[in-house]
């Protein structure tokens, strides 16, 4: 199925979760990102019993403490 | 009050759009913007607002002028170097529009001294460059009502949201908690492209201006995001958290909190 990861089209197998979304795109912590799915944040307690659908909008929001 | 005809020469470009004029510009005068930070967000904010008129200009910093500084915190200058931050950054405005009555802090700002410095302010630019400070600043700016912009850079790439407190997502809807210690390098250990610092620091002197005319559409519901390498902007719809834990339905932070220190304890014990 087809999703939209970070405004690019991603390609994968029905049914991913989003903690094996993060696992394929290789963010190594989820503690290093915040998650957005079709315009709303996802707390991360619920990544790995969320499975994505087919056209979702999936954003990886990162940290950036610097200023 | 009225302009002088230096004043009104100066401010012309502004004065004569049809979105600011004499009104417009007035109301610049009589704002009161505080900029937390004057680094590498806070450098192009502060000469932005000071060049614009901004009636009064709070700088809150400790520290002092590093070299390592200089590639991007374009307020300060070699002969700065050891002086403290708020000093160079204040000469630097006064130098360029006496107009500007310019407050300073010479102190980090924490749970204990944060809110009484701004609630002298209409809007505050979070120019911090850590995590602590950026929470601390959401924080208290939710519970004192002050709407802000908030900014973070690292490498090559900056966000921004503008944050109207209780109506618009806030950076505790987006960023629940800090990350832990030495998760996410700092701009020290990873290092910072020196322009992004002035492409978000800009951005945010145009909220502040926004804000203070009452014009166009401030960068609120949304994250706006920079990539310097693909020199593209992103923006993010990012609908206000309910689970928020600052200012969403059932609030868990009720009061403000120094995590460094509370980082700390948890370390010794």
């Amino acid at each position: 199925m087809e999703l939209m990861v970070n405004g690019k089209m991603f390609e994968t197998t029905p049914n991913i979760s989003v903690i094996e979304l993060l696992n394929k795109k290789n963010v190594e912590s989820p503690d290093m990102v915040s998650v957005e799915i079709n315009g709303k944040i996802l707390s991360k307690d619920k990544f790995t019993i969320t499975c994505l659908q087919k056209n979702d909008r999936i954003e990886f929001l990162y940290f950036m403490g610097g200023g | 009050m009225d302009y002088t005809d230096d004043q009104l020469e100066r401010y012309s470009r502004h004065i004569i759009l049809k979105d600011v004029g004499v009104e417009g510009q007035m109301k610049i005068s009589n704002a009161k913007v505080l900029v937390i930070g004057a680094g590498g967000l806070g450098s192009p904010a502060l000469l932005y607002l000071a060049a614009a008129g901004v009636g009064t200009i709070g700088i809150a910093d400790g520290d002092v002028v590093d070299l390592s500084n200089l590639q991007r915190q374009v307020i300060h200058a070699t002969g700065d170097v050891d002086t403290p931050k708020i000093i160079s950054a204040k000469q630097k405005i006064n130098n360029l529009n006496p107009d500007v009555n310019v407050v300073t802090y010479q102190e980090m700002l924490t749970a204990q001294n944060i809110t009484k410095i701004i609630e002298k302010y209409d809007f505050i630019i979070d120019g911090t460059d850590n995590f602590p400070a950026k929470f601390l600043v959401n924080d208290a700016c939710i519970f004192s009502n002050k709407p802000f912009s908030h900014a973070g850079i690292l490498k090559f790439f900056g966000q921004t949201i503008t944050i109207i407190p209780g109506v618009s997502t806030c950076y505790r809807c987006i960023f629940h908690e800090p990350p832990p210690l030495d998760v996410v390098p700092s701009c020290a250990q990873a290092g910072v492209i020196g322009v992004i610092a002035g492409i978000l620091g800009t951005l945010q002197a145009n909220e502040a201006i926004k804000f203070i005319l009452e014009k166009g559409n401030l960068i609120t519901n949304r994250l706006m995001t920079f990539d310097a390498l693909e020199s593209r902007f992103r923006d993010l719809p990012i609908e206000k958290n309910p689970e928020c834990p600052v200012c969403g339905e059932n609030p868990v932070i009720t009061e403000l909190m120094d995590y460094e220190q509370a980082a700390c304890k948890i370390r010794i014990q």
